[in-house]
C-alpha cells in the first residue's frame, strides 16, 4: 500500500530577523537584519527528511513519464561524481592540473560523436533546451557565414514545446507544419513549407508519438536541397541508440539529454546536460573553448573564428557529463543497444496491455514511448487524462506525461524505459483498467494517499505567491 | 513478452528503420562496475585539487565549506531521482524545498518573487536583459566594463535575435567604482531598456555608487547581480531599488566542480512576476484547504506558449537550488552572517600581506568582499606558472576580461584558507617576482 507522509506543512523560513552587527561594510551599504531561520541542524535535517518522504523519485517506483526517459540512475555514477579529485577543481586552473577532467571530457565527446554519427561535440549547454538554443545560434551563424539570410525554422506540430521556443529565442520565425494522418511528417506540407528562407527543420526521431519517421532520407533530401539544415532533438535517443544514428539518417546537428538517455539523475528538475553534436561543416561554429588532444595531453583552445562564443559560464554541467560518461563506459555499445531494444519492447508490451481500455492511435510498432488517449472515458464517464493521472498516484505509480503531444485528445504519454519490470508493467496495466472501471466519483476526487489532496493550481496562478517574504507582506 | 506482441524477434519492432541507416558495427563491450569505477577514478586522479595545493581563484566559482548535512539532504534519492514536479500531489517535497529556496533568494535579494533557478548567473543575465526588453521600452542594455568575459559572451548570445544592443559603462581607475556619469549619459539618450550592475563588482569591491543608480535612472529597470553570501551583510538589491536581482548561487552548498553545477538565481519585484522566465513554484491549497505547492504561471512557458514563451528553459538547476536552501537553513542567519564577515576579514588579511610585497600592487582603494585585484611586475600567466611550480595556484588573470588590465590578477580568498596557505602564497610570490 502506498501512503505518503501527511504531517501538516511547516515552512521553516519565516523566523524573526537576526541583527547583522558590526562589519567592515561601508555604512551606505550596510544591511541591518537578515531573516533566515536559526534552527538546530537536527531540526533542519528532520524537515528535509519529511519533505523527501513527500516526494516520488525513480527509486520509489515506476515512473513512466513520457519524453523524460526516467530510467534507473546507477549509484556508481554518483560515487564517481562526488570524488574530490573532480569536485575540488576550479575551472580556470592551469591546464596541467586539469588533465583528468579534460581527458574525460574529450573521451565523452568522442563517445557522443560515435553514438550520434556526428563529427564534433560541445558539452557546454546545461540542459536539452539550452542545447537547442545553442544549436539554433550555430545554425544562424552558419547561414550568415555564407552570406545568406534565412529567418525561418520549421517544426512539426508534434514537436516538443522547447523546439519552437528555442528557435524563436534565437530570432527565427517558427513555421509549424501539420503531421500526416499516420502521425509522421507530412512530406507535402514539408515541401510546401521549405524555401530559401528556411534555416532548419527540427525533428525528433522517433517522434513524440513514438513513431519512427520512415521517410527520414526523403526528409533530409528535401531539407538539404533547399539549403537548410536538419536538426535532431535528442530527447528520444533512448529508442535508437546503437541501432541507428542521427548522422546516418542525414541530420546535421543534434542535441543530447545526458539526464535522460545516459542515466544521470534529473535532480527534481536539474541540473541536466545538453551537449550538441554537429557534422564537420558546422564544427567551426561550436562554442568556445574546444578541447584538443596534443602530444602530451589535452588543452583548451579558443574556438575558431566563426565560433558563437559561450552559452554558459565555464564549460558546462561537467558533473552531469561525468555521470553520463561513466554510464556509457559501463554499458558499452552493446549495452546501450540492448537498453534501446528493451525500452522499445517494454513500450510495445505496455501498450498491448492497455490498448483495449485506452485507445492508442497512429499504428504500430511504437518505439520507446506511446501516446494513449482518455478520450473515450471522458465522453462516457467524464474522466479526463488528468483525473487518471491523479488516481495513479494512489497506487504508487508516477503518472505519465499528459496533454502532450497536442494532436492526441486527452493524451497520456507512457515511457516505461528499459528498467520497468514485467511485474510493474502488469501492475500498471491492472491499475489503469481498474481506474477505467471504478466509480467516476472516486477518480474525480483522487488522490487520497498522497501527502495532499488535489492541488488548486488556479489559486496558485491567481495569487502568484512565490516566497515567504511576499506571503508575509500580503498577510 | 514478444509472444504477447505476436513477434518472432525484437528485430520486427525496428522493421520501420530503413536498412541503409542501420548501424553496422558494435565498437566496444561494457565493463564491470569495479573496472568502470577504477578506470574513471584513474583518469580523474590526473587532476590537482585545491585541497592538495591552495588555490586563489574565484570569478564566479568559489570554494566554500559545504556542511555534511547539505550533502546528506541532496543525496536523498526521493529528491534527486525525481523529475520536474509537474504532478504536484506526488511532488510536494521538492516543490516545498524549491519554494523555500525561492524564499531564501527573495530574503537575500530583497525581492518579492523568484524562480526556482536558471542554469547560472551568466544565462540569468541574458534572460534578465531579455526581460528588460519585455517590461520597458528602449533597445540598449547597459553593462559594466568590469564584467567577466564569460558573462559578456553569454549575454551577447542571449540577445541574438532581439533588437537589444549592448553598451558599456566604465569604472574609476582608482577605486574600481562604477562611473555614475557614464550611466547618466547613456540613460539620458532615452534608449536604455535596462542597467546591469554587480554587488560586489567584478573586482570584489563593495561599490557605494551602486546604491545611487536607481535614483538616477528612474523608471529604467535596474538589474543587480549579487554574491548571495555577501548579501547576508550588505543591503539587498531590492533595498537599493533594483527591479530584477540575479546571482551566482552555487557557493551555497556545492563545490567548484570545474565550474559545475552552477546556480542562476533570479528574482524580481512582484509587478514583474508574470514576465519572469523559468519554472516558478507557487503557494496554494489542496481541496481540503491544507497548504500546498505547485508549479505556477505556466502559461509563460514553452510547453504551453511554444514560440511565444518568455523563455525556452525547462530543466534548470533544481537540486543545486535545494542545496542552497539547505545551506542557508543549516547555517541560519547567524551562520550566513558569520561566513560573510569571515570572508571579508580573510580578504583584508591577505590584501594587507600582499600589499607589502615587492612586485605586487593593490589596484583599487576600496572595501572588498572576498576578492581583490593586484597588479604584478611580471606577466600574470607566467607568474601563475611560477606559483604552480612553488606549490600554489594563483588568481585569475584579467587579460581577456577587462581592457587595459593585462598586468592584473583577480585574487579570491574564503574561509577555507588558513594562515599557512597565505604564507605559502607569499613565499611563492617572493620566489617568482
Amino acid at each position: 500500500m502506498f501512503v505518503q507522509s501527511r504531517a501538516p506543512t511547516k515552512i521553516i523560513m519565516n523566523d524573526e530577523p537576526t541583527k547583522v552587527g558590526d562589519t567592515y561594510v561601508p555604512k551606505e551599504l550596510k544591511r541591518e537584519t537578515l531573516c533566515l531561520p536559526n534552527l538546530p541542524e537536527s531540526e533542519v535535517v528532520r524537515h528535509y527528511t519529511r519533505l523527501a518522504s513527500m516526494n516520488f523519485g525513480v527509486d520509489n517506483g515506476p515512473y513512466p513519464l513520457g519524453s523524460c526517459t526516467m530510467k534507473y540512475n546507477p549509484k556508481y555514477a554518483d560515487r564517481i561524481a562526488s570524488l574530490q579529485k573532480f569536485t575540488d577543481v576550479h575551472p580556470y586552473q592551469d591546464v596541467s592540473t586539469i588533465q583528468g577532467t579534460l581527458e574525460m571530457m574529450y573521451n565523452m565527446e568522442r563517445k557522443l560523436a560515435q553514438i550520434s554519427g556526428m563529427d564534433a561535440v560541445t558539452l557546454q549547454p546545461a540542459a536539452g533546451a539550452h542545447g537547442e538554443h545553442t544549436a539554433m545560434l550555430m545554425v544562424r551563424a552558419y547561414h550568415e557565414s555564407k552570406g545568406e539570410t534565412r529567418d525561418e525554422v520549421i517544426v512539426p506540430d508534434s514537436a516538443h514545446g522547447t523546439n519552437p521556443a528555442s528557435a524563436a529565442m534565437a530570432g527565427f520565425k517558427v513555421i509549424e507544419i501539420p503531421s500526416a494522418p499516420d502521425g509522421s511528417t507530412d512530406m507535402d506540407a514539408l515541401k510546401a513549407a521549405v524555401s530559401s528562407r528556411t534555416a532548419a527543420f527540427m525533428l525528433t526521431n522517433p517522434n513524440t508519438l513514438g513513431i519512427f519517421e520512415k521517410n527520414i532520407k526523403d526528409i533530409a533530401k528535401t531539407v538539404h536541397s533547399a539549403g537548410a539544415l536538419l536538426y535532431y532533438d535528442g530527447a528520444n535517443l533512448n529508442a535508437i541508440m546503437g541501432i541507428t544514428a542521427p548522422g546516418d539518417m542525414g541530420f546535421d546537428i543534434v542535441h543530447f539529454n545526458i539526464h535522460k538517455t545516459f542515466a544521470s539523475p534529473h535532480g527534481g528538475g536539474g541540473p541536466g546536460s545538453g551537449p550538441v553534436g554537429v557534422k564537420k561543416k558546422l564544427a567551426p561554429f561550436l562554442p568556445s573553448p574546444i578541447i584538443s588532444k596534443v602530444k602530451d595531453g589535452f588543452v583548451l583552445e579558443p574556438g575558431e573564428k566563426h565560433s558563437i562564443g559561450k552559452v554558459r559560464a565555464f564549460y558546462g554541467n561537467i558533473n552531469v557529463v561525468l555521470r553520463g560518461y561513466t554510464y556509457i563506459l559501463r554499458m558499452g555499445s552493446d549495452g546501450l543497444r540492448n537498453a534501446a531494444i528493451k525500452a522499445v519492447i517494454n513500450s510495445n508490451y505496455l501498450k498491448e496491455l492497455i490498448k483495449d481500455v485506452y485507445e492508442v492511435p497512429y499504428g504500430d510498432p511504437k518505439k520507446h514511448e506511446f501516446v494513449a488517449s482518455a478520450s473515450k472515458l471522458k465522453k462516457e464517464k467524464g474522466i479526463k487524462a488528468s483525473d487518471i493521472a491523479k488516481r495513479m498516484i494512489d497506487h504508487g505509480i508516477h503518472p505519465p506525461t499528459i496533454y502532450f503531444p497536442m494532436l492526441v485528445d486527452e493524451a497520456m504519454m507512457f515511457e516505461p524505459t528499459e528498467d520497468c519490470s514485467l511485474d510493474d508493467m502488469k501492475r500498471m496495466a491492472e491499475v489503469l483498467k481498474t481506474i477505467a472501471e471504478e466509480d467516476p466519483e472516486i477518480v474525480l476526487n483522487a488522490p487520497y494517499n498522497a501527502s495532499v489532496s488535489r492541488v488548486d493550481e488556479t489559486k496558485a496562478a491567481k495569487d502568484a505567491i512565490t516566497s515567504v517574504r511576499y506571503m508575509n507582506r500580503k498577510a | 513478452m514478444l509472444r504477447r506482441l505476436g513477434l518472432a524477434s525484437a528485430d520486427e519492432l525496428f522493421a520501420d528503420i530503413p536498412p541503409d541507416v542501420r548501424m553496422r558495427s558494435i565498437l566496444d563491450k561494457g565493463m564491470t562496475e569495479k573496472d568502470t569505477v577504477t578506470k574513471v577514478t584513474n583518469i580523474l586522479n590526473k587532476n590537482t585539487t585545491a585541497s592538495e595545493i591552495p588555490s586563489f581563484m574565484g570569478m564566479g566559482s568559489y570554494r566554500h565549506y559545504v556542511p555534511a548535512a547539505v550533502d546528506h539532504i541532496t543525496g536523498m534519492s526521493e529528491f534527486y531521482t525525481s523529475y520536474t514536479p509537474y504532478q504536484p500531489e506526488i511532488s510536494q517535497g521538492m516543490l516545498q524545498a524549491l519554494f523555500e529556496y525561492q524564499s531564501v533568494v527573495c530574503e537575500l535579494t530583497g525581492m518579492d518573487a523568484a524562480n526556482s533557478s536558471m542554469y547560472d548567473c551568466a544565462t540569468a543575465l541574458g534572460e534578465a536583459a531579455r526581460m528588460c526588453g519585455r517590461i520597458y521600452k528602449g533597445k540598449t542594455f547597459l553593462i559594466p566594463e568590469a564584467l567577466s568575459a564569460d558573462r559578456y559572451s553569454v549575454l551577447k548570445n542571449y540577445l541574438v535575435g532581439t533588437e537589444i544592443k549592448i553598451e558599456r559603462y566604465g569604472f574609476d581607475k582608482k577605486t574600481g567604482s562604477l562611473l555614475l556619469s557614464d550611466i547618466n549619459a547613456a540613460v539620458s539618450k532615452g534608449e536604455v531598456c535596462g542597467v546591469y550592475t554587480e554587488m560586489p563588482n567584478m573586482f570584489g569591491c563593495l561599490d557605494k555608487n551602486a546604491a545611487a543608480i536607481k535614483q538616477m535612472i528612474g523608471d529604467v529597470p535596474l538589474v543587480m547581480g549579487v554574491n548571495p553570501l555577501c548579501m547576508s551583510i550588505v543591503r539587498s538589491p531590492g533595498d537599493m531599488g533594483a527591479d530584477i536581482a540575479i546571482g551566482e548561487g552555487h557557493m551555497m552548498g556545492t563545490r567548484p566542480g570545474f565550474g559545475s553545477p552552477l546556480l542562476g538565481m533570479f528574482a524580481c519585484r512582484q509587478d514583474h512576476v508574470r514576465k519572469m522566465p523559468g519554472r516558478i513554484v507557487g503557494l496554494t491549497e489542496d481541496s481540503n484547504g491544507n497548504t500546498a505547492f505547485c508549479l505556477t504561471l505556466q502559461t509563460r512557458e514553452q510547453h504551453i506558449r511554444r514560440s511565444s514563451a518568455t523563455s525556452n528553459i525547462c530543466t534548470n538547476e533544481a537540486l543545486t537550488a535545494v542545496a542552497a536552501a539547505a545551506y542557508a537553513s543549516i547555517l541560519g542567519a547567524k551562520g550566513m552572517i558569520d561566513v560573510a564577515k569571515r570572508n571579508m576579514e580573510r580578504a583584508r588579511t591577505l590584501m594587507s600581506l600582499l600589499s607589502k610585497m615587492k612586485g605586487i600592487e593593490l589596484v583599487f582603494d576600496n572595501i572588498h568582499f572576498n576578492e581583490f585585484v593586484i597588479r604584478l611586475s611580471k606577466d600574470p600567466a607566467e607568474v601563475n606558472a611560477g606559483l604552480l611550480r612553488e606549490g600554489v595556484m594563483g588568481g585569475v588573470p584579467l587579460k581577456g576580461h577587462v581592457k587595459g588590465m593585462d598586468d592584473c590578477m583577480l585574487m579570491a580568498t574564503t574561509e577555507m584558507h588558513s594562515e599557512k596557505d597565505y604564507i605559502l602564497l607569499a613565499d611563492a610570490f617572493r620566489a617568482v617576482l
